[in-house]
Protein backbone atom coordinates (compact mmCIF):
# COMPACT_ATOMS: atom_id res chain seq x y z
CA UNK A 1 0.00 0.00 0.00
CA UNK A 2 1.47 3.54 -0.84
CA UNK A 3 1.70 6.31 1.95
CA UNK A 4 -0.70 8.18 0.13
CA UNK A 5 -3.40 6.34 0.24
CA UNK A 6 -2.42 5.34 3.60
CA UNK A 7 -2.63 8.63 4.70
CA UNK A 8 -6.20 9.49 3.01
CA UNK A 9 -7.37 5.95 4.01
CA UNK A 10 -6.77 6.71 7.56
CA UNK A 11 -9.11 9.87 7.48
CA UNK A 12 -11.74 8.95 4.70
CA UNK A 13 -14.61 10.15 6.82
CA UNK A 14 -12.29 13.74 6.79
CA UNK A 15 -12.41 14.05 3.42
CA UNK A 16 -15.83 12.92 2.43
CA UNK A 17 -17.04 15.22 5.19
CA UNK A 18 -15.44 17.93 3.65
CA UNK A 19 -15.60 17.43 0.22
CA UNK A 20 -19.43 17.29 0.84
CA UNK A 21 -18.72 20.52 2.74
CA UNK A 22 -17.28 22.20 -0.18
CA UNK A 23 -19.77 21.21 -2.29
CA UNK A 24 -22.68 22.29 -0.45
CA UNK A 25 -21.02 25.68 -0.11
CA UNK A 26 -20.15 26.57 -3.28
CA UNK A 27 -22.89 29.08 -4.57
CA UNK A 28 -23.45 27.08 -7.51
CA UNK A 29 -24.83 24.17 -5.90
CA UNK A 30 -27.93 22.57 -7.97
CA UNK A 31 -30.08 21.26 -4.75
CA UNK A 32 -33.08 21.62 -7.21
CA UNK A 33 -31.56 19.11 -9.57
CA UNK A 34 -30.25 16.62 -6.92
CA UNK A 35 -30.96 16.09 -3.57
CA UNK A 36 -28.09 15.69 -0.47
CA UNK A 37 -28.29 12.21 0.03
CA UNK A 38 -28.01 11.49 -3.39
CA UNK A 39 -24.71 13.37 -3.66
CA UNK A 40 -23.37 11.96 -0.82
CA UNK A 41 -24.06 8.54 -1.93
CA UNK A 42 -22.79 9.50 -5.16
CA UNK A 43 -19.41 10.90 -3.59
CA UNK A 44 -19.21 8.34 -1.13
CA UNK A 45 -18.82 5.58 -4.18
CA UNK A 46 -16.39 7.55 -6.16
CA UNK A 47 -14.44 8.62 -2.82
CA UNK A 48 -13.81 4.41 -2.04
CA UNK A 49 -13.34 3.53 -5.79
CA UNK A 50 -9.97 6.39 -5.90
CA UNK A 51 -8.50 5.26 -3.03
CA UNK A 52 -8.79 1.82 -3.85
CA UNK A 53 -7.22 3.09 -7.38
CA UNK A 54 -4.40 5.29 -5.06
CA UNK A 55 -3.50 1.77 -3.30
CA UNK A 56 -1.82 0.42 -6.26
CA UNK A 57 0.49 3.34 -6.11
CA UNK A 58 -0.19 4.21 -9.56
CA UNK A 59 -0.60 8.10 -9.79
CA UNK A 60 1.11 8.42 -13.45
CA UNK A 61 -1.40 7.21 -15.94
CA UNK A 62 -5.20 7.42 -15.22
CA UNK A 63 -5.86 5.60 -17.94
CA UNK A 64 -4.35 2.05 -17.10
CA UNK A 65 -6.88 -0.37 -15.95
CA UNK A 66 -6.34 0.81 -11.75
CA UNK A 67 -8.77 3.49 -12.84
CA UNK A 68 -11.30 1.82 -14.50
CA UNK A 69 -13.74 1.85 -12.27
CA UNK A 70 -13.00 5.49 -11.08
CA UNK A 71 -13.54 6.85 -14.74
CA UNK A 72 -16.57 4.58 -15.24
CA UNK A 73 -17.78 6.33 -12.19
CA UNK A 74 -17.01 9.78 -13.12
CA UNK A 75 -18.52 9.04 -16.59
CA UNK A 76 -21.62 7.74 -15.23
CA UNK A 77 -21.80 11.21 -13.17
CA UNK A 78 -21.24 13.83 -16.13
CA UNK A 79 -23.21 11.96 -18.48
CA UNK A 80 -26.11 12.20 -15.78
CA UNK A 81 -25.26 15.63 -15.07
CA UNK A 82 -25.23 17.10 -18.39
CA UNK A 83 -28.74 15.53 -19.31
CA UNK A 84 -30.12 16.85 -16.25
CA UNK A 85 -29.22 20.47 -17.11
CA UNK A 86 -25.98 21.15 -14.99
CA UNK A 87 -23.97 23.53 -15.96
CA UNK A 88 -20.14 22.73 -17.25
CA UNK A 89 -18.77 25.09 -14.23
CA UNK A 90 -21.24 22.91 -11.68
CA UNK A 91 -19.95 19.55 -12.78
CA UNK A 92 -16.29 20.90 -12.86
CA UNK A 93 -16.19 21.57 -9.50
CA UNK A 94 -17.21 18.35 -8.64
CA UNK A 95 -13.87 16.59 -8.85
CA UNK A 96 -12.04 20.22 -8.33
CA UNK A 97 -13.75 20.50 -4.70
CA UNK A 98 -12.67 16.97 -3.83
CA UNK A 99 -8.85 18.10 -5.02
CA UNK A 100 -9.07 20.67 -2.38
CA UNK A 101 -10.43 18.33 0.63
CA UNK A 102 -7.48 15.69 -0.17
CA UNK A 103 -5.06 18.46 -0.07
CA UNK A 104 -6.44 19.53 3.06
CA UNK A 105 -6.02 16.48 4.85
CA UNK A 106 -2.55 15.80 3.20
CA UNK A 107 -1.52 19.29 4.67
CA UNK A 108 -2.42 18.22 8.29
CA UNK A 109 -1.20 14.79 7.51
CA UNK A 110 2.34 16.24 6.37
CA UNK A 111 2.55 19.25 8.02
CA UNK A 112 5.95 18.16 9.59
CA UNK A 113 7.63 17.09 6.58
CA UNK A 114 7.45 19.65 3.79
CA UNK A 115 9.45 17.84 1.32
CA UNK A 116 6.79 15.07 2.18
CA UNK A 117 3.68 17.44 1.42
CA UNK A 118 5.10 18.03 -1.54
CA UNK A 119 5.48 15.00 -3.12
CA UNK A 120 1.81 13.67 -2.37
CA UNK A 121 0.12 16.30 -3.48
CA UNK A 122 1.54 16.64 -6.24
CA UNK A 123 0.93 13.17 -7.06
CA UNK A 124 -2.68 13.50 -5.93
CA UNK A 125 -2.92 16.46 -7.67
CA UNK A 126 -1.91 14.87 -11.35
CA UNK A 127 -4.29 12.59 -10.86
CA UNK A 128 -7.04 14.67 -10.12
CA UNK A 129 -6.30 17.11 -12.46
CA UNK A 130 -6.82 14.27 -15.23
CA UNK A 131 -9.83 13.31 -13.81
CA UNK A 132 -11.53 16.60 -13.87
CA UNK A 133 -10.42 16.40 -17.48
CA UNK A 134 -12.25 13.62 -18.27
CA UNK A 135 -15.20 14.81 -16.05
CA UNK A 136 -15.42 17.76 -18.73
CA UNK A 137 -14.33 15.57 -21.87
CA UNK A 138 -17.70 13.50 -20.57
CA UNK A 139 -19.93 16.24 -20.17
CA UNK A 140 -19.25 17.85 -23.04
CA UNK A 141 -20.06 14.15 -25.02
CA UNK A 142 -23.37 14.13 -23.05
CA UNK A 143 -24.36 17.82 -24.26
CA UNK A 144 -23.20 16.72 -28.04
CA UNK A 145 -25.67 13.35 -27.43
CA UNK A 146 -28.48 15.76 -26.77
CA UNK A 147 -27.48 17.74 -29.89
CA UNK A 148 -27.35 15.15 -32.20
CA UNK A 149 -30.81 13.67 -30.94
CA UNK A 150 -32.23 17.12 -31.46
CA UNK A 151 -30.96 17.53 -34.66
CA UNK A 152 -31.88 14.20 -35.49
CA UNK A 153 -35.63 14.52 -34.13
CA UNK A 154 -35.90 17.82 -36.13
CA UNK A 155 -35.02 16.10 -39.51
CA UNK A 156 -37.48 13.81 -39.16
CA UNK A 157 -39.90 16.87 -38.23
CA UNK A 158 -39.24 19.32 -40.63
CA UNK A 159 -40.29 17.33 -43.59
CA UNK A 160 -43.77 16.53 -43.45
CA UNK A 161 -45.80 14.85 -46.37
CA UNK A 162 -49.52 16.45 -46.32
CA UNK A 163 -52.44 14.63 -47.94
CA UNK A 164 -54.42 17.32 -48.96
CA UNK A 165 -56.66 16.16 -51.63
CA UNK A 166 -57.36 13.17 -52.63
CA UNK A 167 -54.11 12.26 -55.72
CA UNK A 168 -52.44 15.79 -54.25
CA UNK A 169 -49.50 15.88 -51.79
CA UNK A 170 -48.00 19.01 -50.39
CA UNK A 171 -45.03 19.06 -48.66
CA UNK A 172 -44.24 22.48 -46.76
CA UNK A 173 -40.09 23.14 -46.68
CA UNK A 174 -39.22 25.36 -43.69
CA UNK A 175 -35.40 26.50 -43.31
CA UNK A 176 -32.52 25.65 -45.29
CA UNK A 177 -32.64 23.29 -47.90
CA UNK A 178 -28.91 21.76 -47.84
CA UNK A 179 -28.24 18.56 -49.73
CA UNK A 180 -28.79 16.09 -46.65
CA UNK A 181 -32.01 17.67 -46.37
CA UNK A 182 -33.11 17.73 -50.07
CA UNK A 183 -32.52 14.02 -49.59
CA UNK A 184 -34.74 13.28 -46.83
CA UNK A 185 -37.32 15.56 -48.80
CA UNK A 186 -36.84 13.74 -51.72
CA UNK A 187 -37.05 10.43 -49.99
CA UNK A 188 -39.98 10.97 -48.26
CA UNK A 189 -42.13 12.53 -51.12
CA UNK A 190 -41.46 9.68 -53.35
CA UNK A 191 -42.04 7.00 -51.22
CA UNK A 192 -45.55 9.17 -50.55
CA UNK A 193 -46.46 9.11 -54.10
CA UNK A 194 -45.73 5.77 -53.85
CA UNK A 195 -48.31 4.69 -50.96
CA UNK A 196 -50.86 6.84 -51.80
CA UNK A 197 -50.57 6.84 -55.83
CA UNK A 198 -50.55 10.65 -55.93
CA UNK A 199 -50.51 12.71 -59.44
CA UNK A 200 -49.44 15.54 -57.92
CA UNK A 201 -47.05 16.73 -55.19
CA UNK A 202 -46.92 20.86 -53.99
CA UNK A 203 -43.34 21.66 -53.01
CA UNK A 204 -44.24 25.15 -50.50
CA UNK A 205 -41.20 27.14 -50.29
CA UNK A 206 -42.99 30.08 -48.13
CA UNK A 207 -40.36 28.79 -45.15
CA UNK A 208 -37.13 29.27 -47.17
CA UNK A 209 -35.33 32.15 -45.98
CA UNK A 210 -33.02 32.50 -49.29
CA UNK A 211 -33.04 30.42 -52.68
CA UNK A 212 -29.60 30.63 -53.86
CA UNK A 213 -28.11 28.67 -56.49
CA UNK A 214 -27.80 25.03 -54.64
CA UNK A 215 -31.29 25.42 -52.89
CA UNK A 216 -32.68 25.80 -56.69
CA UNK A 217 -30.39 22.77 -58.15
CA UNK A 218 -31.93 20.87 -55.58
CA UNK A 219 -35.31 21.78 -56.18
CA UNK A 220 -34.76 20.95 -59.77
CA UNK A 221 -33.59 17.83 -59.14
CA UNK A 222 -36.77 16.89 -56.49
CA UNK A 223 -38.90 18.14 -59.62
CA UNK A 224 -36.78 15.80 -61.96
CA UNK A 225 -37.32 12.78 -59.92
CA UNK A 226 -40.79 13.26 -58.95
CA UNK A 227 -41.30 13.61 -63.03
CA UNK A 228 -39.67 10.42 -63.42
CA UNK A 229 -42.31 8.54 -60.79
CA UNK A 230 -45.36 10.18 -63.25
CA UNK A 231 -46.07 12.72 -60.96
CA UNK A 232 -46.22 16.59 -61.32
CA UNK A 233 -44.84 19.06 -59.19
CA UNK A 234 -45.89 22.42 -58.26
CA UNK A 235 -43.66 25.06 -56.52
CA UNK A 236 -45.40 27.69 -54.43
CA UNK A 237 -44.27 29.93 -52.07
CA UNK A 238 -42.30 32.07 -54.12
CA UNK A 239 -42.22 35.33 -52.61
CA UNK A 240 -41.89 38.49 -54.42
CA UNK A 241 -38.26 38.87 -53.50
CA UNK A 242 -37.66 35.92 -53.81
CA UNK A 243 -38.46 35.50 -57.14
CA UNK A 244 -36.53 38.87 -57.98
CA UNK A 245 -33.30 37.09 -56.90
CA UNK A 246 -34.03 34.21 -59.21
CA UNK A 247 -34.52 35.87 -62.32
CA UNK A 248 -31.30 37.71 -60.86
CA UNK A 249 -28.93 35.00 -60.29
CA UNK A 250 -30.44 33.73 -63.64
CA UNK A 251 -31.78 30.54 -62.50
CA UNK A 252 -34.07 28.96 -65.21
CA UNK A 253 -37.32 27.76 -63.34
CA UNK A 254 -39.49 28.02 -66.72
CA UNK A 255 -40.04 24.50 -66.56
CA UNK A 256 -41.62 24.23 -63.44
CA UNK A 257 -44.75 25.15 -62.60
CA UNK A 258 -44.85 27.29 -60.28
CA UNK A 259 -47.18 30.10 -57.82
CA UNK A 260 -47.16 32.12 -54.92
CA UNK A 261 -49.22 30.97 -52.36
CA UNK A 262 -50.06 27.30 -51.71
CA UNK A 263 -53.77 28.30 -51.92
CA UNK A 264 -53.09 29.01 -55.82
CA UNK A 265 -51.00 26.08 -56.51
CA UNK A 266 -53.81 24.14 -54.72
CA UNK A 267 -56.18 25.50 -57.22
CA UNK A 268 -54.19 24.43 -60.50
CA UNK A 269 -53.63 21.04 -58.86
CA UNK A 270 -57.69 21.00 -58.60
CA UNK A 271 -57.86 22.35 -62.11
CA UNK A 272 -55.52 19.83 -62.96
CA UNK A 273 -57.22 16.50 -61.73
CA UNK A 274 -60.71 17.98 -63.15
CA UNK A 275 -61.75 18.75 -59.37
CA UNK A 276 -64.21 21.45 -58.95
CA UNK A 277 -64.61 23.44 -55.79
CA UNK A 278 -67.48 25.61 -55.71
CA UNK A 279 -69.44 27.41 -53.02
CA UNK A 280 -72.78 26.63 -52.06
CA UNK A 281 -75.84 28.98 -51.82
CA UNK A 282 -77.52 27.98 -49.02
CA UNK A 283 -80.12 30.92 -48.14
CA UNK A 284 -80.88 30.08 -52.52
CA UNK A 285 -81.47 26.28 -51.75
CA UNK A 286 -83.40 27.36 -48.64
CA UNK A 287 -85.90 30.08 -50.52
CA UNK A 288 -86.40 27.25 -53.13
CA UNK A 289 -88.14 24.52 -50.73
CA UNK A 290 -90.21 27.19 -48.81
CA UNK B 1 -14.81 55.78 -48.48
CA UNK B 2 -15.37 55.48 -44.72
CA UNK B 3 -15.69 52.26 -42.95
CA UNK B 4 -18.55 52.54 -39.94
CA UNK B 5 -18.60 49.18 -38.29
CA UNK B 6 -16.40 46.25 -38.91
CA UNK B 7 -16.90 42.16 -38.42
CA UNK B 8 -15.49 38.68 -39.06
CA UNK B 9 -16.25 35.45 -39.04
CA UNK B 10 -14.81 32.26 -39.96
CA UNK B 11 -16.27 30.22 -42.19
CA UNK B 12 -15.03 26.23 -42.01
CA UNK B 13 -18.08 24.06 -42.26
CA UNK B 14 -21.80 23.93 -44.08
CA UNK B 15 -23.58 24.50 -40.12
CA UNK B 16 -21.17 28.21 -40.42
CA UNK B 17 -23.63 29.26 -43.48
CA UNK B 18 -26.69 29.69 -42.05
CA UNK B 19 -25.30 31.70 -39.19
CA UNK B 20 -23.71 33.61 -41.39
CA UNK B 21 -26.38 35.04 -44.09
CA UNK B 22 -28.25 35.97 -40.36
CA UNK B 23 -25.12 38.44 -39.57
CA UNK B 24 -25.56 39.46 -43.01
CA UNK B 25 -28.95 40.40 -42.91
CA UNK B 26 -28.57 41.96 -38.99
CA UNK B 27 -25.76 44.63 -40.98
CA UNK B 28 -28.22 44.93 -44.27
CA UNK B 29 -31.51 45.46 -41.62
CA UNK B 30 -29.27 47.87 -39.33
CA UNK B 31 -28.75 50.32 -41.93
CA UNK B 32 -32.56 50.30 -43.06
CA UNK B 33 -32.18 48.44 -46.51
CA UNK B 34 -35.21 47.38 -47.97
CA UNK B 35 -36.47 43.17 -48.50
CA UNK B 36 -35.58 42.90 -52.02
CA UNK B 37 -31.93 44.39 -51.30
CA UNK B 38 -31.60 42.09 -48.23
CA UNK B 39 -32.68 39.12 -49.85
CA UNK B 40 -30.41 40.16 -52.86
CA UNK B 41 -27.03 40.24 -50.48
CA UNK B 42 -28.23 37.42 -48.46
CA UNK B 43 -28.27 35.65 -51.73
CA UNK B 44 -25.12 36.51 -52.93
CA UNK B 45 -23.23 36.05 -49.48
CA UNK B 46 -24.68 32.56 -49.69
CA UNK B 47 -23.55 31.82 -53.29
CA UNK B 48 -19.96 33.18 -52.62
CA UNK B 49 -19.82 31.53 -48.55
CA UNK B 50 -20.98 27.92 -50.40
CA UNK B 51 -18.44 28.33 -53.19
CA UNK B 52 -15.40 29.13 -51.02
CA UNK B 53 -16.50 26.17 -48.60
CA UNK B 54 -17.00 24.08 -51.59
CA UNK B 55 -13.44 24.96 -53.48
CA UNK B 56 -11.24 26.13 -50.56
CA UNK B 57 -12.43 24.52 -47.57
CA UNK B 58 -13.73 27.10 -46.19
CA UNK B 59 -12.07 30.93 -45.26
CA UNK B 60 -13.10 33.99 -43.87
CA UNK B 61 -15.53 36.83 -44.40
CA UNK B 62 -15.02 40.63 -43.59
CA UNK B 63 -18.33 42.24 -43.25
CA UNK B 64 -18.41 46.06 -42.90
CA UNK B 65 -21.03 48.71 -43.29
CA UNK B 66 -19.26 51.38 -45.67
CA UNK B 67 -20.13 54.87 -46.22
CA UNK B 68 -19.28 57.10 -49.30
CA UNK B 69 -20.92 59.99 -51.02
CA UNK B 70 -23.76 60.02 -48.25
CA UNK B 71 -24.79 56.26 -49.03
CA UNK B 72 -24.59 53.46 -46.98
CA UNK B 73 -23.99 49.87 -47.63
CA UNK B 74 -22.51 46.66 -46.49
CA UNK B 75 -19.22 45.24 -48.11
CA UNK B 76 -18.37 41.56 -47.86
CA UNK B 77 -15.05 40.89 -48.48
CA UNK B 78 -14.42 36.98 -48.72
CA UNK B 79 -11.12 35.74 -48.26
CA UNK B 80 -9.68 32.19 -48.54
CA UNK B 81 -6.58 30.53 -49.27
CA UNK B 82 -7.87 27.65 -51.81
CA UNK B 83 -6.46 26.83 -55.08
CA UNK B 84 -7.43 29.71 -56.77
CA UNK B 85 -9.32 30.12 -59.96
CA UNK B 86 -7.53 28.79 -63.46
CA UNK B 87 -9.75 31.37 -65.80
CA UNK B 88 -11.61 33.91 -63.99
CA UNK B 89 -12.97 35.25 -67.15
CA UNK B 90 -14.66 31.61 -67.95
CA UNK B 91 -15.80 31.80 -64.28
CA UNK B 92 -17.46 34.55 -64.39
CA UNK B 93 -19.56 32.84 -67.64
CA UNK B 94 -23.30 31.52 -67.04
CA UNK B 95 -23.49 27.60 -66.87
CA UNK B 96 -19.54 27.43 -66.62
CA UNK B 97 -18.72 24.86 -63.06
CA UNK B 98 -15.91 22.85 -62.27
CA UNK B 99 -18.01 21.27 -59.80
CA UNK B 100 -21.42 19.85 -60.99
CA UNK B 101 -23.51 22.70 -59.71
CA UNK B 102 -25.75 24.72 -62.38
CA UNK B 103 -22.53 27.40 -62.95
CA UNK B 104 -24.77 29.86 -61.69
CA UNK B 105 -22.93 31.26 -58.52
CA UNK B 106 -19.95 33.86 -59.43
CA UNK B 107 -22.15 35.36 -62.39
CA UNK B 108 -25.73 35.54 -60.89
CA UNK B 109 -23.53 37.11 -58.07
CA UNK B 110 -21.85 39.73 -60.01
CA UNK B 111 -25.91 40.52 -61.21
CA UNK B 112 -26.99 40.06 -57.56
CA UNK B 113 -24.98 43.00 -55.99
CA UNK B 114 -23.87 46.58 -57.14
CA UNK B 115 -20.29 46.13 -57.42
CA UNK B 116 -18.49 42.55 -57.66
CA UNK B 117 -14.67 42.30 -58.21
CA UNK B 118 -12.66 39.11 -57.82
CA UNK B 119 -9.04 38.79 -57.71
CA UNK B 120 -7.96 35.20 -57.53
CA UNK B 121 -4.01 33.47 -57.77
CA UNK B 122 -3.75 30.19 -58.62
CA UNK B 123 -2.10 27.89 -55.54
CA UNK B 124 -2.70 31.12 -53.41
CA UNK B 125 -6.45 31.80 -52.84
CA UNK B 126 -9.54 34.13 -54.01
CA UNK B 127 -10.88 37.44 -52.63
CA UNK B 128 -14.34 38.24 -53.38
CA UNK B 129 -15.15 41.77 -52.93
CA UNK B 130 -19.44 43.00 -53.27
CA UNK B 131 -21.08 46.16 -51.96
CA UNK B 132 -24.72 46.78 -51.95
CA UNK B 133 -25.77 49.98 -51.22
CA UNK B 134 -28.78 50.83 -49.44
CA UNK B 135 -31.18 51.34 -52.04
CA UNK B 136 -29.73 48.73 -53.89
CA UNK B 137 -28.28 51.26 -56.45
Amino acid sequence: MSTTAQHLQKHRQRIIETWMKNQLTDAALRDDLMSNDELRSQSDELLTALLRAFNSGNFDDVYSSDYDQVIEILNDISITRARQGFSPRETGQYVISLKKAVNEVLEEELKDDPGALYQETRKTDSVLDSLSMITFETFIKGREEVIFRQTDEINEISTPVIRVWDGILALPIIGTLDSARTQIVMENLLQEIVNTGSSIAILDISGVPAVDSLVAQHLIKTVSATRLMGAECIISGIRAEIAQTIVHLGIDLSNIKTKATLASALQLAFSMTNVEVRKINRNAGFKLMK
Amino acid sequence: MIVMTKDTMQIVREQDVVPFRNRVREYAAKIGMSLVNQTKLITAASELVRNMLKYANGGKVLIEIISKNAQTGVRLTFIDEGPGIANVQQAMQDGFSTGKSLGLGLPGTKRLVNEFDIKSTLGEGTTVTVIHWKNGR
